[in-house]
């Protein structure tokens, strides 16, 4: 179990805080440093991808013995925690949230591939971006991005997990928009768009993942206790938890008590963490961000689309993998294995050279997430993809930003041809990088997309479902695309006559620290799946990941021993389907390369064939594949509007209505102040106004009496005596 | 009156010289002749430094967090015809945004630097209006806190009337009469209990409160502590704003000049929310864990509603008060939820949202000074000239909309999954069945909503008015100065710092919101 000593976490702790460092000079000082700072930033990642590397040799790789590979910093002695929410020690225990690092074989390879392709990324855009006007924040903002990344490898519960994930949304939102502050960029307002886009498009998925997580923060040990107090589970009271050795403890327990099936909110939870990769890693319908991000600089496309950002999703699936259930895992593999397909027909269609590099990733993340989908051998082989896919992406991204900077930013490719010979040391790079893409055997992606295959095939042979199916079909046909579209770029690229003298003329090499980068990443590309220079390189059975993450060791519980995934929701794949669905792999991929290939050299590498004729035979076909299905236009008019529209209408209830009542009682208040006055006026003061007038009116008919003669008050005075005489004598 | 626990080593003036430093700085600045404004000023920065210290030392200092109750108590006997007490003290809850206050009080008197119409009689009426914040989070008798309330109220009204844009009386007037209008029924809930236990002190009450002690009469089919709840809850929500309380707000935001904006948000909306977990709650548990349901739905329905109006502004400052109401619905989502991340997440939603909206209102005022307009859709590439403007905005706005690493996160995460654990309103059956699902859990999943929404107006609104191409009208704008970044960076430094430690506030909280937790489920 825990081999790690608490001064290798230390070690461990520093890949983290050297880059956070490294952003917080650079940020106030990095301006005023020699090359703007930029050694300091390369350098910084240097010692990370040495530590990294150092650490993966030695430990994970070096690590012997039938128990898995499992360090968690919160159970080794002395290991470095971080009481995050309170520092006290009173505070109960599932109230605070203390957390670790945790290095298994998934986090130490991932880590490697991060340290390794960040640092040839940092040393390529030493040269790329060179006078940049924000040259310094662009290398802050990349540091910090690779920062949050490598914080994510490394977390230990799934709120962390979340905390690293959202940072590097935000990081990619400043590095999407990094040229919507250039005056002098013609794409200005296109990337002050693009990036927003990428942060609330992600930000639905995040939201979703949140929700998920709370799901499982607050029911997972209800459920627990309430399954312990049945007497159907044994042990102690289970706490709430982020911690993902305790969510896959109290998950296996669970599952394990209810005879395999998962209960009905763990499949509704398991549907709102998938929604955090559907965002994250770009699969149908949240894909939309992704080609947009292209608005960003080439090295920050590298960075997202190989090593970081996408990968956060698939990883994510691979730490949470015991959580999903089997319906939710077919609902994995349907949206994969479409994303795959789906935007492989894209890829064919794009002439921008990023494009189709953009759209090949969100197939390819398709590959992955249908692959961990199967839940068969699957899982190992999707998170296998990610490392190698890393590896060849970020040299082809790099390569076409190689491309593009000798061309003087030219982008589409229609305009480019016959590159080969001006830039030989890019060419080779990005011819090694898309074998590897296509699954040329030898080359890296080979290894993860033929397992993929394999695994494909596995699950349909053991269990006829829908998703798995449907994976059996569009993955081999999304395979087949990405060679053709692959071959497509090179031919149009590097082959062929100039198209654009001018452009042809003025392209040359780029200079060391980006060809550096470039045949770095390529050896990568190259031996990345397999170092088949020390063993046998058609085996396809021990390979280092594939020997090192093991899918019978891969979740370890809080009460040590690994979680029994056959039990739960992994389909155990009988020996023989296993030999058949290799065999049928090996055969498939090799068909599907040699179709895709020869189809692109065809058209576009013999010119047998005018892609405008297929083009126009195809139609309303090609269009709504060109413009992309018409998605962006969908979500522009229903969810923007939607809201937008929303936003408006509750503007109008708050301003007449709400507020409209708010005035209504203000007026009906003046109103009754106006009636009282009316009334005070003129009936309770025009009362006391009427008495006085009254009794002045009478006075002065009185006053009428008041003569002051007195014969007339002595002919009064007989008179009244006379009338009380008569009026006695009468009754 | 051990509730109070009156021991000689607890007792302290300290909290008095706190609260009336601002009213001695008011009566010094008072006495500067009104031409010399540059004394004036000088002398109130100081008469705000002073407290800042004070309230500085005793977070770190004389505050003891382990220690549940009230510490530092001024007791002494005020009017006694009427039982009225002079009775202050902190506690958790109140030792924080005791901080706060002096801290965006502190912060304002740099920030009202470009007030139009400046004068003596502004500064003289900030000062006040801190002695009656101050004063309102002192309090433990319930007369005194009301004369706080009202004391604040005036000097809020000339602030906003005299010093505010062009619809100020309006504005004021509204401000005004609403918050009257919550005050008063907060006077005769508070006459109301005085009558029925012969008490205004807030500990009795509450001590009363929680054996059931209350004994006054039904009305209208309602129970009398149902009543008290009622009005009290609506005193306070107007504060919060609670929607559909919340109208005055907007209005208030938009004509207030940027530093009373900044106190307005940062502290005034907190003393709503403070009010209703100090005088509410506690006081009437039973009432509230029986209509806790319908706060949280005010709450849930703040939270998003407030987030889709803030997205169809076009008013920049407008915007950010809407942004206001949406997060101050967290605070009413979490108290409602009645479980401990709920009620600390609440808590520490006011901390965090007093710095957060403060620094938003500190950025919008920036532009302001500059353009002088706050239409959204008139800026752009802002950026450009403006450099380190951006930067400090990006954290300003980033730190509202919750980003984690920044404090809005924390003080949010905890509410939502604070309010995803809440039992409230389960029913047995649907806990029998295993599907363990109530009407929280469904606030909570709508909650998300507001989330998503609250990404979309912020994001939106650093589009238009930051990115992409600069309006040539803007190309000479001067970045921000010397002294808008003495503002601003405090508040964006303690954003970042609670949201990588959040103990920094909770653990300070933590003792009195499980004390008001052990209360409040003793009802339920």
């Amino acid at each position: 179990m825990n081999t790690l000593t608490p001064n290798d976490y230390t070690l461990l702790l520093s890949v983290l805080l050297i880059p956070l460092l490294g952003y917080v000079v650079q940020i106030f000082v990095g301006r005023s440093l020699p090359r703007n700072g930029d050694w300091m930033l390369v350098g910084s990642m240097f010692v990370v991808m040495c530590i990294t590397v150092y650490m993966f040799f030695v430990h994970a790789m070096g690590h012997t013995g039938s128990e898995p590979f499992w360090n968690e910093s919160a159970r080794t002695p002395g290991g470095p925690v971080f009481r995050w929410l309170y520092n006290t020690s009173n505070v109960p225990g599932d109230q605070n949230l203390i957390a670790g690092l945790l290095y298994d074989g998934l986090a130490a390879s991932m880590l490697m591939v991060v340290g390794v392709v960040s640092f040839l990324v940092h040393l390529f855009s030493s040269a790329y971006m060179h006078g940049d006007r924000r040259y310094h924040i662009f290398f802050a903002n990349i540091s910090l991005f690779t920062f949050a990344m490598l914080g994510l490898i490394l977390s230990d519960n799934i709120l962390f997990l979340f905390v690293f994930w959202e940072l590097m949304g935000f990081m990619s939102y400043l590095l999407i928009g990094h040229f919507s502050h250039d005056p002098d960029s013609p794409r200005i307002t296109h990337a002050a768009a693009a990036c927003k886009k990428a942060f609330l498009t992600t930000r639905v998925g995040d939201t979703c993942l949140f929700f998920g997580m709370a799901m499982f923060y607050f029911l997972l040990p209800r459920e627990y206790n309430q399954l312990l107090e049945q007497g159907l589970i044994e042990g102690e009271r289970a706490l709430s938890s982020f911690r993902f050795a305790d969510l896959w403890t109290m998950g296996g327990q669970i599952v394990e008590a209810n005879h395999g099936e998962y209960p009905m909110w763990m499949t509704v939870a398991g549907f709102f963490t998938f929604g955090g990769t559907v965002g994250k890693s770009a699969q149908f319908p949240l894909h939309i961000w992704l080609p947009d991000a292209m608005e960003g600089p080439t090295p920050v496309s590298a960075m997202i689309h190989a090593a970081t950002m996408v990968a956060a999703g698939v990883f994510l699936l691979g730490r949470m993998f015991p959580m999903m259930s089997p319906e939710v895992l077919q609902v994995v593999i349907a949206v994969g294995a479409f994303t795959a397909l789906f935007a492989a027909t894209i890829g064919c269609t794009v002439n921008d050279i990023k494009g189709v590099l953009a759209y090949s990733t969100i197939s390819q993340l398709g590959f992955m997430v249908a692959a961990i989908g199967t839940g068969g051998l699957g899982l190992v082989a999707g998170l296998f993809h990610m490392v190698t896919h890393a590896f060849f992406k970020a040299c082809l991204f790099l390569s076409a930003g190689s491309v593009i900077h000798g061309c003087h930013h030219e982008q589409d490719m229609q305009k480019m041809g016959g590159l080969r010979k001006k830039m030989p040391l890019t060419f080779l790079c990005m011819l090694i990088c898309t074998l590897a893409i296509a699954g040329m055997p030898l080359f890296s992606g080979y290894y993860s997309k033929d397992r993929i295959i394999a695994s494909v095939i596995d699950s349909t042979l053991t269990q006829w479902r829908g998703g798995n199916v449907f994976a059996l079909v569009a993955l081999p046909l999304a395979a087949m695309l990405t060679t053709f579209y692959m071959f497509r770029l090179i031919f149009l690229t590097f082959f062929g006559e100039p198209r654009d003298h001018h452009l042809h003329e003025h392209a040359h090499e780029s200079p060391w620290p980006m060809t550096g980068a470039l045949l770095g990443l390529a050896a990568l590309g190259l031996f990345g799946g397999h170092f088949w220079l020390a063993g046998d390189p058609l085996s396809n059975s021990g390979t280092w990941f594939t020997n090192l993450v093991e899918w019978q060791n891969m979740y370890v519980t809080s009460r040590g021993g690994s979680l029994d995934l056959t039990q739960m929701n992994m389909v155990a794949v009988g020996e023989h389907a296993a030999h058949t669905g290799h065999i049928w792999a090996i055969g498939v991929s090799l068909t599907v390369l040699a179709l895709g290939f020869l189809a692109a050299l065809w058209i576009y590498g013999l010119k047998r064939l005018d892609p405008a004729r297929i083009t126009g035979k195809l139609g309303l076909i090609y269009e709504t594949v060109r413009d992309k299905y018409y998605i962006d236009e969908a979500v522009n008019a229903s969810v923007v509007r939607g809201t937008m529209g929303l936003s408006k209408g509750q503007k109008w209830i708050d301003e007449n209505i709400v507020d409209g009542t708010v005035l209504g009682v203000g007026r009906i208040g003046r109103g009754l102040g106006t009636i009282c006055a009316w009334i005070d006026k003129h009936i309770v003061d025009g009362a006391v106004n009427w008495l006085a007038n009254t009794t002045q009116a009478l006075g002065s008919v009185a006053r009428l009496l008041q003569t002051g003669r007195i014969q007339q008050y002595i002919s009064f005075a007989v008179g009244g005596a006379l009338l009380l005489a008569a009026f006695h004598i009468l009754t | 009156m051990d509730l109070l626990n009156l021991n000689p080593e607890n007792a302290s003036t300290l909290l008095s010289w706190l609260t009336f430093l601002p009213l001695i700085g008011a009566c010094v600045v008072l006495m500067l002749p009104a031409s010399n404004l540059r004394a004036i000023k000088i002398a109130t920065g100081l008469f705000t430094f002073i407290p800042l210290v004070l309230a500085t030392q005793m977070y770190f200092g004389a505050f003891d967090k382990t220690v549940s109750g009230y510490q530092m108590v001024h007791h002494f006997e005020w009017i006694k015809a009427l039982g009225i007490n002079y009775s202050v003290g902190v506690d958790g809850l109140s030792m924080p945004l005791l901080w706060l206050t002096a801290i965006l009080f502190f912060i304002a008197v740099p920030a009202s630097e470009t007030v139009p119409r400046l004068s003596k009689s502004y500064f003289v009426l900030l000062l006040l209006l801190e002695l009656g914040v101050l004063g309102v989070f002192v309090s433990l008798d319930f007369f005194l806190f009301y004369v706080y309330w009202e004391i604040m109220l005036l000097p809020m009204y000339f602030l906003i009337g005299i010093w505010g844009g062009p619809q100020r009386e309006y504005a004021a007037i509204k401000f005004f009469l609403y918050t009257l209008a919550g005050s008063v029924l907060m006077l005769i809930a508070v006459i109301a209990l005085r009558l029925d236990t012969g008490t205004f002190s807030i500990p009795e009450l509450v001590a009363i409160g929680k054996a059931g002690g209350f004994t006054g009469p039904a009305l209208l089919g309602m129970s009398f502590t149902t009543w008290v709840f009622w009005f009290l809850f609506v005193a306070f929500a107007i504060k919060i704003p609670a929607f559909p309380f919340h109208t005055w707000l907007p209005d208030a935001h938009v004509q207030a000049p940027t530093p009373i904006s900044v106190i307005l948000a940062g502290i005034l909306l907190k003393l709503g929310g403070y009010g209703l977990l100090r005088g509410c709650f506690p006081i009437v548990p039973d009432a509230f864990y029986q209509f806790a349901y319908v706060l949280g739905i005010l709450g849930v329905i703040a939270i998003v509603y407030g987030a889709y109006v803030a997205l169809g502004q076009t008013d920049f400052k407008k915007m950010v008060a809407y942004s206001s109401v949406s997060h101050m619905g967290f605070v009413l989502l979490g108290m409602a939820a009645l479980t401990e991340w709920g009620m600390n997440g609440a808590a520490l939603q006011m901390f965090t949202h007093g710095i957060s909206s403060a620094a938003c209102f500190l950025v919008v005022g920036v532009v302001y000074d500059r353009a002088h307009h706050r239409d959204l859709n008139a800026f752009g590439g802002l950026a450009q000239p403006m450099p380190r403007y951006w930067a400090l905005a990006t954290i300003a706005f980033f730190a509202s909309l919750g980003l984690p690493g920044m404090a809005g996160f924390v003080s949010e995460a905890l509410t939502m999954v604070g309010a995803f654990q809440s039992q409230v309103g389960w029913t047995d059956e649907a806990i029998a069945s295993g599907w363990m699902w109530g009407p929280f859990q469904w606030l909570t999943l709508i909650a998300t909503i507001g989330i998503v929404m609250t990404a979309a107006y912020i994001l939106w609104a650093l589009q238009r008015v930051f990115l992409g191409t600069l309006n040539e009208k803007y190309q000479d704008f001067k970045d921000i100065s010397a002294r808008e970044i003495f503002s601003l960076a405090p508040l964006l430094v303690l954003c970042i710092v609670l949201g990588v430690f959040p103990w920094f506030v909770l653990d300070w909280m933590e003792v009195s919101v499980a004390d008001l937790m052990q209360i409040l489920t003793f009802a339920g």
